[in-house]
């Protein structure tokens, strides 16, 4: 039954996508083709017969995917600083997310245990996470860049400042509201502190933690791609913007969907990784 | 290399006008009647100086004729730094060395400029301090003689292993130059003025101009909708675009509509927005046009969404635009790789200037990793050849032109613009400013160098909408226009 549903969800998804896509194509197609039989002029050269594209600019989903499979047939080519395949620009921008959102993590984690098991730290640093978490990430950039003074480290600073927050708020959260009867059962048994926040509040904050870090993966996701537009060089995100310089919008679709790909590939893992800490109570 | 007599700009007794005769090079060693054109009541009164009796004329002549290549060179160097600092006035200059004495100064000179780094920054020989340089710039055509410096090989000629960085705009390519990540970047002509001002940036620091990489090369493109619209008195309203603050362009646009009558803070608006989204801009009419780096101009008559109005050649024949600039302290520590890198661009800046050599630099520049455009738009643009989105195939083979010689008089005028909208308020010389950041006589010595002829002087008058600029009263150019903030 289940796998029958799976199935018949599959084979639905799959005609919803050539739907959509059937709509697109038709939307997008040239208005009838003016069979011209004499040669361009020097003028209708010099402007690329630009009318006998669709009037809208927007591509074809023929044309996106025929570039989609130009792209990833060679995706880790490298043609010099500002030319290089695809497989390299998302491997750019997947390790800077990573190395700022481990980064985060590391500071996070702890330090959203220490304050979550002290209620007196708790509300001290309150004032000042509500008022750091909601900053735009990329308002950082300008700061980061003129104080760290080289850009890929700015983009990693950026990634994990905007990582840090729903870690930190997360894991004070889950570590300050594990069950009064568990830490009561800890007293009676003499654990010492650190062996109870181990043994008995880490595992019960888990799941929470693990929420928190799906969150901020997401975020950071979102803030690669703007923070290397802002900052060029390398990256998925430098990739968009050079198409877009060049008003390629083929290549600009396709990017947004490899970033869809990728961000969902990455929630997947910790999803994974979530499925592995949960318990039943 | 022709040899030009030089006077010694320490000595009190030495005439070092732009007019005067050493100046042009015609006299060979030996020549100069830098002394028989000096004023002879100046002499006169010079009586009680050390220098003033008429020996060490003769044997100062006697030296000048065994002045080697090097030596040439940093007397020039010294005597523009001389030259500058008494603001171009020969009579201060004189009264100063009689006062202290020639050496006195040199030697006040000496403590608060690294003279001999600046000297040595433009000769040639010594090992190169660094050999792999990173050199930001903007994809535009502008930026020509950067990006083809390095397919075409400009740069390895030179023993320089650069890597061209494709930059998201000029405030990256600014903080990316402040920051040290970039040796040197392709700059708007005004940046590098406004940074050492620290109008434009976070923080003041003395960038240096060595050489202009294009003249002309912008235009006006507007929505097909205002085919009709081609006064600009008829602009009263337009939303207007102009890639940056500090920019010819941003300058341009406000003098042509200031020109017609129009207040460009009140009657237009004018935003700023990156080239490639103008076109898209243009294309939601969020804007009705602007004034930007080609290939923009010639990508909305391709895409068939606007027109070339008119060239920015119009406005001002041979006006600056684009330019190579970095730290004067990046120059002063790498100074045989900042001579090396001068001289490629240089080499690079004169041969995109041959119109035979357009059509190749295009097929070069327009891959991905430079420009990134259709190759018949770049095209268009540099070969001057051009749909103008009108139904007209026009020829301007000087639509886009390369001149590295950065005319002081061209900072100046720049100034006086940025003085005239309110970028900077307070007083400053302009001439002095102009000299310390745009290296002409620098510029002037490595293009003669390198075989070509470089002008004479480093300041001249220009003619902008038919009103002259004289470059000797910038308060007074000021002053003449109604339109203005300041």
């Amino acid at each position: 039954m289940l796998s029958n549903l799976n199935f018949r969800a599959g084979v639905l998804s799959v005609v919803i996508l050539l739907f959509f896509l059937g709509v697109w194509q038709m939307a997008t197609a040239p208005e009838v083709l003016m069979v011209q039989e004499e040669e361009l002029s020097e003028y209708e050269m010099l402007t690329g017969g630009g009318g006998q594209r669709g009037s809208s600019g927007i591509p074809a989903p023929s044309e996106v995917i025929s570039h989609a499979v130009s792209e990833l047939s060679n995706p880790f080519y490298d043609a010099g600083p500002n030319d290089k395949g695809i497989g390299i620009q998302l491997g750019y921008s997947i390790y800077r997310v990573l190395l700022g959102f481990f980064l985060a993590a590391l500071i996070a984690i702890p330090f959203g245990f220490v304050i979550g098991m002290s209620p007196l730290l708790n509300k001290a640093f309150d004032p000042f996470i509500q008022v750091l978490k909601p900053i735009s990430p990329l308002a950082w950039m300008p700061l980061a860049l003129f104080v760290i003074r080289d850009s890929n480290i700015s983009a990693i600073f950026v990634i994990f400042i905007c990582s840090i927050w729903p870690m930190l708020v997360n894991t004070a959260y889950g570590v300050a509201s594990v069950r009064n009867d568990w830490l009561n059962v800890a007293k009676t048994h003499e654990l010492s502190k650190v062996r109870t926040a181990f043994t008995v509040i880490l595992p019960a904050a888990a799941p929470t933690i693990l929420t928190g870090m799906r969150i901020s993966i997401g975020i950071a996701w979102l803030v690669i791609v703007a923070a290397e537009m802002l900052v060029g060089g390398t990256g998925i995100g430098y990739y968009i913007w050079n198409q877009w310089n060049n008003l390629d919008l083929a290549s600009v679709i396709f990017a947004i969907v490899m970033i869809g790909i990728i961000g969902f590939l990455l929630d997947l893992s910790l999803a994974q990784a979530t499925k592995l800490v949960r318990y039943a109570d | 290399m022709p040899t030009k007599s030089l006077s010694d700009p320490f000595d009190a007794n030495s005439d070092l006008r732009h007019d005067s005769a050493c100046r042009h090079g015609h006299h060979g060693p030996g020549q100069c009647s830098c002394f028989d054109t000096a004023d002879p009541n100046l002499e006169r009164r010079m009586d009680n100086g050390e220098f003033a009796t008429t020996e060490p004329h003769h044997a100062e002549h006697k030296a000048q004729d065994t002045l080697d290549e090097e030596a040439l060179i940093d007397r020039a160097v010294e005597s523009a730094v001389v030259r500058g600092m008494f603001g171009h006035n020969e009579i201060n200059r004189r009264r100063f060395l009689q006062m202290l004495g020639g050496g006195t100064l040199a030697a006040a000179l000496g403590s608060v400029m690294p003279l001999d780094k600046v000297k040595a920054a433009i000769k040639d020989g010594g090992p190169l301090e660094k050999t792999k340089l990173r050199i930001g710039f903007v994809p535009i055509t502008c930026a020509t003689p950067i990006i083809m410096a390095h397919p075409m090989g400009f740069y390895e000629r030179y023993g320089l292993d650069v890597d061209v960085i494709n930059t998201a705009g000029w405030a990256v390519a600014r903080d990316m130059s402040l920051s040290g990540e970039y040796d040197a970047s392709h700059m708007l002509s005004p940046m590098p003025l406004s940074m050492t001002l620290g109008t434009s940036s976070s923080s003041r620091e003395h960038f240096i101009m060595p050489a202009i990489e294009n003249i002309n090369g912008q235009a006006i493109t507007l929505h097909n909708k205002h085919k009709d619209k081609r006064d600009p008195k008829d602009w009263k309203g337009f939303r207007f675009a102009v890639p940056f603050e500090y920019s010819m362009h941003n300058f341009l646009l406000r003098y042509l509509v200031a020109e017609h009558g129009l207040d460009p803070d009140q009657d237009i608006s004018i935003r700023v927005i990156p080239p490639p989204e103008m076109v898209a801009n243009l294309r939601a009419e969020n804007i009705d046009g602007y004034l930007a780096p080609d290939p923009f101009n010639q990508r909305a008559v391709w895409d068939e969404i606007g027109f070339i109005h008119m060239l920015t050649k119009e406005i001002w024949d041979g006006h600056p635009c684009c330019a190579f600039a970095c730290s004067a302290a990046w120059a002063e520590e790498h100074p045989n790789t900042f001579g090396a890198l001068f001289r490629s661009l240089i080499e690079a800046t004169q041969y995109s200037s041959d119109i035979e050599n357009r059509a190749e630099i295009a097929e070069a520049i327009s891959p991905r990793a430079y420009l990134n455009q259709p190759q018949s738009v770049v095209e268009q643009v540099l070969t001057g050849r051009y749909a103008d989105g009108l139904g007209e195939v026009k020829e301007d083979p000087h639509r886009i032109d390369f001149d590295p010689f950065p005319w002081h008089s061209m900072a100046t005028w720049i100034l006086t613009q940025m003085k005239r909208w309110g970028y900077v308020s307070r007083d400053f010389d302009y001439n002095q400013l102009a000299e310390d950041v745009f290296l002409a006589s620098e510029c002037a010595e490595v293009m003669t160098e390198l075989g070509y002829e470089p002008p004479s002087d480093t300041y001249k008058n220009f003619e902008i909408m038919g009103k002259v600029f004289d470059y000797t009263d910038p308060e007074g150019y000021l002053d003449s226009f109604e339109i203005r903030r300041s």
